[in-house]
């Protein structure tokens, strides 16, 4: 038993799943990027030049300056600023940090949701299955941006416009975990209608181990890689959810934007030239989902259990 | 057959009753009709009577069957915004709506069978790989980016000068990456021709085709990606089945195959996957409307939101649940007519 002996981290280093991303430029280019930026906007108050929510340190005087390199620059904005002459440098780093607290809670909501419809309705089966199946089925017919943006819709209707604002976070949190939770109750279901025949399962059930233990001790464990795979990618969903939402008008206010909200007041703008306002913001965007997808990629095809049986 | 469209058409009506519910649960949860037809100066006398005569006294199932019964007849109420029936509101902008899906839609179809195909036969062309790669890239771009950028191009322009002006390299690539733009990037332009009712077409004057571009094209360029790769998906499968090896032994042209033997049977999962990508096609109507201003029910749906005009809200949700229902159901009876392998009344596996 060397593997017993070994420790933790060389266990890692001897595992496929290291040996398969040492060999994958696109994982390794796209994994630096994700982690340069994840860590950018954790640190944003360490590393952006002003604070954005802090309405002392902006002067209206610097609206619209466009960035290093243009005619009419400012160096102390590398990025130029926007219209109410925020600094756009800092301003990305700290909505890309709220694009990533959304995307991020979005997840563990509907995996928390889709974890639990989705032993339920795999293990229980019958009559439990047939509900939460149907209503997933209905939900995904609709859509997960339409469910999305219809919940957003009457939130925002019932609270009003202040009070949406203030805890908005929480709001599209919410409205995103609720939209999207059948993707991950499906897979999660489809596992464990495998699972659930092997003779471990048997063998905890002729031990009288109660229903709950089986399924999420005994089974859950052995469903987790498929779920990791589709939670990266469900990842990039939920922000992009959220960017669109917030263009809408239903998501982020504009004093404590996300990278969604600094693409819809940018927009404002553009007809007079000021294009980088609405598209840097946008670039950040379309650069943060396109590396979590690609990872998505990478890890589907590394855990596929139909190519590599480990 | 008789069994699994009983069984189809029950479905849509559990599912649209379940809509007529919810929609039922907003109006009441969020609109007060008194606050809306009365002032302040009114007696709270007079307010319980009108409430009385209103019925917002009944029981939640009566005032519910009341609802429904009137929805049945197309009365879904007034708009507070507009002052007339909601039904009435939603048809003036629906035709705008159904053009941008229709146009999009086109370039959809007119785009992804030939890509697809080519990726397909051709898997391992540097153009293949060209048109995967972008339609990777293409999926993780949201619509309302899609429409931004290409206004910027195409609408603002845009002037280059990165290059030294003084040279002759510099100055051609300075203007072959420049563009004029000049293409309208609001609304669908005045020049409309009346067709019937309330539809007044943008597809017959030049002006209209021209606010009809932008949108279009951003609002196909979410989904030809994925159209690009499902029928590569499909067509690759067909290709490696039986049929097809013995069509090619038996020495038939390649163009034959393809197109007549293989591309029929690659259809057949596109079309109903098609059918079901129509809900998500509504979602992203409204995003391309709001970006171009364009004059739908997608654009009028957000105003209703920000004008909190519940009637209005509510009778787009429904008429948006039927249309789900209606072409889900369609999609369903289709594909249960064409693969007789589908399982007409048994339970799901």
């Amino acid at each position: 038993m060397t593997t017993a002996t070994l420790s933790r981290w060389n266990r890692f280093r001897e595992s496929f799943l290291w040996y398969s991303f040492r060999r994958d430029k696109v994982a390794i280019v796209s994994f630096l990027v994700l982690i340069l930026m994840v860590l950018a906007a954790v640190f944003a108050p360490l590393f952006a030049p002003t604070d954005p929510y802090d309405l002392a340190q902006i002067d209206i005087m610097n609206s619209e300056l466009p960035p290093v390199g243009m005619q009419g620059a400012d160096s102390a904005f590398p990025l130029g600023t926007d219209a109410q002459g925020r600094d756009m440098l800092s301003t990305i780093l700290y909505g890309t940090r709220v694009s990533l607290l959304i995307g991020f809670g979005a997840v563990v909501l509907q995996a928390a949701l889709g974890i639990l419809f989705g032993l339920l309705a795999g293990y229980l089966g019958g009559r439990v299955d047939s509900i939460l199946m149907r209503i997933a089925d209905v939900q995904l017919s609709f859509s997960t941006l339409m469910v999305a943006i219809i919940v957003g819709a009457v939130f925002k209707a019932s609270f009003g416009n202040l009070m949406f604002g203030e805890i908005a976070i929480y709001m599209l949190i919410f409205i995103i975990g609720i939209a999207e939770w059948p993707q991950i109750a499906r897979t999660v279901r489809a596992s464990v209608l495998a699972e659930k025949k092997k003779e471990y399962v048997d063998a905890a059930k002729v031990m009288g181990f109660r229903t709950n233990r089986i399924m999420f001790r005994h089974i859950l464990p052995n469903t987790l890689s498929p779920i990791f795979v589709i939670a990266t990618v469900q990842i990039a969903n939920a922000i992009i959810s959220e960017a669109a939402l917030s263009f809408l008008g239903l998501g982020m206010p504009e004093t404590q934007p996300s990278l969604g909200s600094l693409i819809k007041s940018g927009f404002d703008y553009i007809q007079s030239g000021s294009w980088w306002i609405t598209l840097i913001p946008g670039l950040v965007l379309v650069v943060l989902v396109l590396v979590i997808n690609l990872l998505g990629d990478w890890l589907r095809d590394v855990m596929n259990p139909r190519l590599y049986k480990g | 057959m008789l069994a699994f469209l009983v069984q189809r058409v029950s479905q849509a009506l559990l599912v649209m009753f379940v809509i007529s519910v919810i929609a039922f649960a907003i109006q009441d949860g969020l609109g007060d009709p008194l606050q809306e037809m009365v002032g302040m100066s009114v007696s709270q006398e007079e307010r319980e009577a009108l409430r009385e005569e209103l019925g917002l006294n009944d029981s939640m199932v009566v005032q519910y069957l009341r609802f429904a019964g009137k929805a049945i007849q197309g009365d879904l109420g007034n708009s507070y915004f507009y002052g007339k029936p909601t039904l009435e509101v939603i048809s003036e902008h629906l035709p705008a709506t159904l053009e941008l899906v229709i146009g999009a839609s086109l370039i959809i179809m007119l785009l992804s069978v030939p890509i697809g195909v080519y990726a397909a036969i051709r898997p391992q062309a540097l153009l293949a790989k060209f048109f995967m790669g972008v339609s990777t890239v293409g999926i993780s771009i949201p619509v309302f980016l899609t429409a931004i950028v290409l206004i910027q191009i195409y609408s603002i322009g845009i002037t280059v000068e990165w290059f030294p002006a003084d040279t002759g390299w510099g100055q051609w690539l300075n203007g072959a990456l420049s563009t004029e733009g000049g293409l309208p990037s609001y609304g669908r332009g005045d020049d409309l021709t009346h067709l019937f009712g309330t539809w007044y077409s943008g597809f017959f004057s030049e002006s209209g085709l021209l606010h009809l571009i932008l949108p279009c094209v951003s609002l196909a360029s979410i989904m030809l990606p994925l159209f690009i790769r499902l029928i590569r998906a499909e067509m690759m499968e067909v290709l490696q089945s039986d049929y097809i090896r013995y069509a090619r032994a038996k020495g038939l042209s390649a163009v034959r195959i393809n197109f007549l033997h293989a591309l029929k049977n690659t259809m057949l999962p596109v079309i109903t996957v098609g059918g079901v990508q129509v809900g998500v096609m509504v979602a992203y109507t409204i995003l391309t409307e709001t970006v171009f201003q364009w004059p739908g029910v997608g654009l009028m749906f957000l105003e209703a939101i920000t004008r909190s005009d519940i009637p209005l809200i509510v009778a787009y949700l429904m008429v948006v649940g039927l249309i789900f229902v209606v072409t889900n159901t369609l999609v369903d009876l289709v594909y249960g007519l064409v693969n007789p392998t589908v399982k007409l009344t048994g339970k799901k596996a």
